[in-house]
């Protein structure tokens, strides 16, 4: 940022509560029985101290789990919500898409709702009339100008609504999830649009959970928990890290501790004691980006001697399907003896093949032979989100080398029709 | 993660402040208060062949009803020149309180829509539907100056109180719009309370009487403190026919209009007052 660009958007150290009524005082007669009773209300920080500048032409992302306070901090923004303090600037028209249509009404004609739309949108009434035409061309809609919106497909309303939004001409947009609505075509068009505003300059903030818009759309994005900013910066990153967010908290409660105990096997004459995933640098970690080197790494310890166990892992898919087993069975059958008290430690590396999804490792030790008689086997120890853009319908995502070799025609080019 | 050491120096464009009940924008709640009193009107008679007419029909029924009542069974303004017409403005009048108060009393929950999605001047909200009563109120005076000059009214030059008659009409109706409004957000009874409030105003203003029945001095002037009666009656007055008493005649000389006056301009500064305290919480109290 320059010193004489002056920011779109700058927020500072913004904080928004919310009275949660215990016992809301409602009627003037409650009021009047009892006047000293002290309605009980405790506070909800929704937005906690938030700061960021979105610098002029700059797409940027908010994301966050529900109830992270994201579209309230988009309210706030707008305009909708009072904060309870800190402060906003805004250096431009800014228009607010919480929702498409605003005051759509359904009883008049789509050139009406156009107009009531637009307006309230922030254009004047005449500025409205004038793009009339040019939203309802946008919506490929002109043939319906005077039905009733009663009269209108799902889809039709959708167009409708996003075409009024892309035509009231605001320098900041504060966008929140209206992607979520219309079919794949649909989707494919405001994503159209995106791209089209983004090379406009146009500044926009999107608030989303749709981490793959955010990934292709955004120069930046800030990730939102409990009110609280957890990070800011590039979007693949922050991605990974609401990965994690979203994924990590269901392994911590003492359900999930007490099942994963009740799927315990073996005899016990040796116990694993804990698993991880590692990434290339050794990190422990528990999402990893598609394609990246990884180990699977366990530390165990033997109470009783043991002649030849087997140590290893399978991994599964959110699907139960089972996409890798390795074990220390590659390094020939007879691994030796291992003493009372010995700790080992297992490392598996391997290519992260594997498409976006969550994935649990379930360690194992074994007797010698089948392998199937356990000494400890832990179902589903640890679990592993594969974060990646990649859209495969395939378990993996291998990478592939395409190449395709065209044969040149006999007849000349210009014969070829079209 | 600070913006603030970064942009310090700079200036940081407009400010972002919270919803209001202007906004700091006289323009767009002007638009907006049209947009919606204008949508309001077309979607009453959407449809309705006759629509014009049914806008006049209730207060012309009403009227049908009280005049035949008080011509024909209880006969209260035989000596009154233009009783009919002086009770048909009167209804009017009356009708245009009642309406632009009673809807506006649950107009900021039922707009909840678009409170809770737009950033906009909440003002608009009653504004809208004290304007959607007016045109009614425009349309409806039509029909009251049809009457009078078929009943041999003539123009006078006393009509120029009209636009003043009519201007603290408003005002007194707009201040009540956005007071009531404001308090339904905290308190739902504040609509019974009002329903009752309108009758008093109702059979407490010279509507189906001639303010002249009243013989008590006293009683009459305590009457006339109501301002929306001595608007009535003002109008009466000025635009039908001289022979009813001026407001300032009925209330015992002209000083005294001070409290009807004053009332009015009371009930506008509370209302607008509170309205701009509560607005800015109006959309996650709803």
């Amino acid at each position: 940022m320059t010193d004489a660009e002056i920011p779109a958007i700058v927020v500072d150290d913004v904080v928004k509560r919310f009275q949660v009524p215990g016992e809301r005082v409602m009627t003037l007669k409650e009021r009047a029985l009892h006047p000293l009773r002290k309605t009980s209300r405790h506070e909800l920080t929704a937005v906690d101290h938030v700061s960021f500048s979105v610098t002029p032409g700059e797409f940027f992302g908010v994301v966050g789990r529900n109830g992270s306070g994201k579209s309230t901090l988009l309210k706030c923004l707008a305009g909708i919500y009072a904060v309870d303090g800190g402060r906003m600037f805004a250096n431009g028209r800014m228009s607010t898409f919480i929702e498409l249509g605003v005051g759509f009404n359904m009883e008049l004609p789509a050139r009406e709702n156009v107009i009531i739309n637009a307006t309230m949108l922030g254009l004047s009434p005449r500025r409205a009339r004038e793009r009339l035409d040019a939203v309802l061309e946008f919506a490929e809609l002109e043939e319906f100008a005077d039905l009733r919106l009663k009269n209108y497909s799902s889809g039709m309303l959708v167009r409708l609504a996003f075409a009024v939004m892309i035509q009231v001409d605001a320098d900041i947009l504060l966008i929140d999830e209206v992607l979520a609505v219309g079919d794949a075509a649909f989707q494919q068009k405001c994503y159209d649009e995106f791209a089209r505003l983004r090379q406009e300059g146009r500044t926009v903030i999107l608030v989303t959970h749709d981490m793959a818009a955010v990934e292709r759309f955004c120069d930046r994005a800030l990730l939102l928990e409990h009110g609280r900013p957890v990070m800011l910066g590039d979007p693949h990153e922050v991605g990974l890290r609401y990965m994690e967010l979203n994924f990590a908290r269901e392994g911590d409660d003492a359900e999930q501790e007490a099942r994963r105990e009740s799927d315990r096997f073996g005899d016990g004459r040796a116990e694993i004691l804990e698993a991880w995933f590692e990434d290339a640098d050794g990190e422990r970690v528990a999402a990893l980006p598609s394609r990246a080197r990884c180990s699977f790494v366990a530390r165990a310890r033997f109470s009783e001697d043991v002649q030849d166990p087997i140590l290893g892992f399978a991994l599964q898919n959110a699907d139960q399907q089972t996409v890798l087993a390795a074990s220390t069975l590659s390094l020939g059958p007879e691994l030796g003896s291992f003493r009372a008290g010995e700790e080992v430690t297992l490392r598996i590396a391997f290519d992260n093949v594997f498409r976006p999804d969550r994935y649990f490792a379930t360690p194992a030790i074994a007797h010698a032979g089948t392998g199937f008689a356990w000494i400890d086997r832990r179902e589903r120890l640890v679990d592993l989100v594969v974060t990646g853009s990649s859209r495969t319908d395939a378990i993996i995502d291998l990478p592939c080398d395409v190449t395709i070799a065209r044969e040149a025609l006999d007849r000349p080019p210009s014969e070829v029709p079209g | 993660m600070s913006a603030t050491d970064a942009t310090r120096s700079q200036p940081l464009g407009r400010p972002i402040r919270g919803p209001s009940a202007v906004g700091g924008d006289w323009r767009r709640l002007l638009h907006l208060t049209r947009l919606l009193a204008v949508t309001d009107f077309k979607l009453r008679f959407f449809g309705s062949v006759l629509g014009y007419v049914w806008q006049v029909m209730h207060p012309l029924l009403l009227f049908g009803v009280l005049y035949v009542v008080f011509t024909e069974v209880v006969p209260l303004g035989e000596d009154v020149r233009f009783y009919p017409v002086a009770l048909l403005s009167g209804l009017v009048m009356f009708v245009f309180l009642s309406e632009s108060t009673s809807q506006s009393v649950q107009s900021l929950v039922e707009r909840e829509p678009i409170v809770r999605k737009i950033q906009f001047p909440r003002l608009a909200v009653p504004l809208s539907i004290v304007l959607t009563a007016l045109f009614r109120m425009g349309l409806n005076l039509l029909v009251v100056f049809a009457f009078l000059f078929a009943s041999g009214g003539q123009v006078m030059l006393s009509w120029l109180e009209l636009p003043l008659i009519l201007g603290l009409l408003i005002v007194l109706a707009a201040g009540l719009a956005a007071l009531l409004s404001a308090l339904f957000v905290h308190f739902r009874d504040v609509k019974p309370i009002w329903d009752v409030l309108l009758q008093v105003i109702f059979y407490a203003s010279p509507i189906f009487y001639p303010i002249t029945i009243v013989t008590n001095d006293q009683l009459r002037a305590i009457l006339m403190c109501n301002p929306f009666a001595a608007l009535i009656q003002q109008f009466r007055h000025a635009v039908i026919d001289p022979s009813h008493p001026s407001a300032a005649e009925a209330i015992g000389g002209a000083p005294r209009l001070i409290i009807p006056l004053g009332l009015i301009v009371l009930i506008a500064v509370v209302g607008f007052t509170y309205f701009d305290r509560k607005a800015p919480r109006i959309a996650e109290e709803l």
